[in-house]
């Protein structure tokens, strides 16, 4: 019953008008003067402020910069986390040593430890993707360790009983055991990332997508502000979509 | 053929600790297992089979007593386990899983392929060769299981309830492959099984273990003629012989097992 076609079709168009709704709302209140434009601007003021932007290269440019250091930053930390986490699940030696550690810093906000990291690496591009690389890092090593604790005991008695030296036990099965749960942790990471972009290009960055936020802020630009956030949303949707076909051919055993 | 002991068990005993304190699963157990044989274990549930099995493995350490087993020349693998529950790597497909073995001793490629593509066609699963186990069903997977384990040519085949989850049809289907892979390389083969009929179809012995904690309760010579034929063995008086003295010895023990089961209010 319900999942009649009929109702699939309502679904489908209720997806797709209720933001144009959204929108259209948001453009009257705009109209009627209902809410101040300074401040919430209105959709057709967007689209007038994004033409520009995109046809001088500005906004790709900004977008390319802060591609650049969300790709560096995430690479920088899933890597070095996907190999701690896989040895804490495998080894007690090195979880009994490391995790206290991790217990014990992963509690701090990334953007507290800002300002030391701007002092450590100067305000140059290293600052922002270690930055965003210590954030993707934390969720990695996490969830890596939990997806290679959590295989059953089983797979690892019968790789035993095959004989499998120590880098078979990683190849054949801890890796790909834990292999769900490291895209869970790269996901989030991801997540992560494009707040950290945002937060670090708050201080000394002459571009990205977030310095156009803080830009706009300063110039009380709203228009190009609303045109960064929305570039923001598309970068995390297309990076989702990328993590997702990538799972897909990775993890092609992963259950539906 | 030698018929030395391919595996000998002396006073082998198991003490697992847990949470409620020690469990004795097995006691002083000894065993002599041939070069060669088809041996056939059966006893009531918890009575410590598997654990037995997983000590033959070397995956678990018996608490006390010598285990002996005789090492073949070659290269060729001590012993492959098929294991009682769900045990093929859900994230290789069916052939990956096959050929597991053979990959790990560094078979080159087109061998191992060709070689699990044989094991493959002998379950049936051809048309699944490249499908990942969750495409399959419950008794498909511990075909695969099986074909692993065979694929991997072992001294020793190790088999724990394999048969236990598959319907009938595919159950008489797979003992005839088993009993006739079996009768060509004569595999020194311990199998674990609940079917008394399984076990005489199968088996050149069959050992009768104690309830809780496990002991040797009697071994039984099954002294039917090879090469078998399971739908022609059981019309046999000798069978039914058999499969009274078998029965005779196990219900008590069965029955023991009941109440320790319901003493522990399982
Ligand atoms: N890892 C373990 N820890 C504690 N007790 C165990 C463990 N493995 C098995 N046992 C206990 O040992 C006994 C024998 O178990 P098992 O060998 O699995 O029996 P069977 O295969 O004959 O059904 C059971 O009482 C079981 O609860
Ligand atoms: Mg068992």
């Amino acid at each position: 019953m319900a999942k009649s076609p009929h109702n699939t079709l309502l679904f489908r168009t209720l997806s797709v008008l209720s933001p144009l709704t959204l929108l259209l709302v948001w453009e009257l209140l705009a109209r009627i003067h209902a809410i101040d434009t300074r401040l919430f601007s209105s959709p057709s003021l967007i689209v007038q402020a994004f033409a520009p932007l995109a046809l001088s290269g500005e906004l790709i440019l900004n977008t390319l910069v802060s591609v650049q250091r969300v790709v560096l930053g995430f690479v920088a930390g899933a890597a070095p986390g996907i190999v701690l986490g896989m040895s804490m699940g495998l080894s007690p030696f090195v979880r009994s040593a490391v995790e206290p550690m991790i217990a014990a810093t992963y509690p701090i906000p990334k953007l507290a430890i800002m300002p030391l990291i701007l002092l450590v690496f100067g305000l140059g591009e290293t600052s922002k993707v270690f930055t965003i690389a210590i954030g993707v890092f934390y969720l990695v090593v996490i969830n890596t360790m939990a997806g290679v604790l959590n295989i059953d005991k089983i797979y690892l008695d019968v790789a035993k009983n095959f004989g499998a030296s120590r880098k078979d036990f990683y190849l054949t099965v801890a890796f790909p055991g834990a292999l769900p749960l490291i895209f869970a942790g790269l996901k989030l990471g991801m997540g992560m990332a494009l707040i950290l972009i945002v937060a670090a290009e708050m201080s000394a960055a002459k571009a990205g997508v977030g310095w156009m936020i803080w830009r706009a802020y300063d110039m009380f630009d709203i228009e190009r502000m609303f045109v960064a956030l929305i570039v923001l949303s598309v970068l995390g949707y297309i990076f989702s979509l990328l993590l997702d076909a990538v799972e897909r051919w990775v993890v092609p055993w992963k259950q539906q | 053929m030698a018929k030395e002991p391919g595996i000998k068990l002396e006073g082998v005993s198991k003490c697992f600790e847990s949470r409620t304190g020690p469990v004795t699963a097995l006691e002083t157990i000894d065993l002599d297992i041939r070069d060669g044989e088809f041996f056939c274990i059966v006893g009531p549930s918890g009575c410590g089979k598997t654990t037995l099995l997983r000590i033959l493995a070397g995956l678990e350490d018996s608490t006390s007593g010598k285990v002996l087993v005789r090492q073949g020349g070659g290269n060729r693998p001590l012993n492959s386990m098929v294991f009682q529950e769900q045990s093929v790597f859900p994230w290789m497909t069916v052939r990956a899983n096959v050929s597991y073995g053979l990959r790990l001793r560094g078979v080159p490629a087109k061998e191992r392929n060709e070689i699990a593509a044989s094991y493959i066609r002998k379950i049936g699963l051809s048309k699944f060769a490249d499908c990942y186990p969750h495409q399959l069903s419950g008794g498909m997977k511990q075909r695969v299981s099986v074909a692993r384990a065979f694929a991997n040519d072992p001294e020793i085949l190790l088999m724990d309830e394999p048969f236990g989850a598959l319907d009938e049809q595919n159950r008489i289907i797979l003992q005839q492959e088993l009993l006739r892979i079996w009768e060509e390389t004569h595999k020194t083969t311990v199998f674990i099984t609940h079917s008394i009929d399984e076990a005489l179809c199968l088996g050149d012995r069959v050992l009768i273990m104690t309830a809780h904690p496990g002991r040797v309760k009697a071994i039984i010579d099954i002294d039917l003629p090879r090469p078998r034929d399971i739908a022609e063995i059981r019309t046999t008086l000798h069978y039914n012989e058999l499969f009274q003295t078998v029965w005779l010895t196990l219900r008590d023990e069965v029955l023991k097992g009941k109440e320790l089961e319901m003493a522990q209010g399982k």
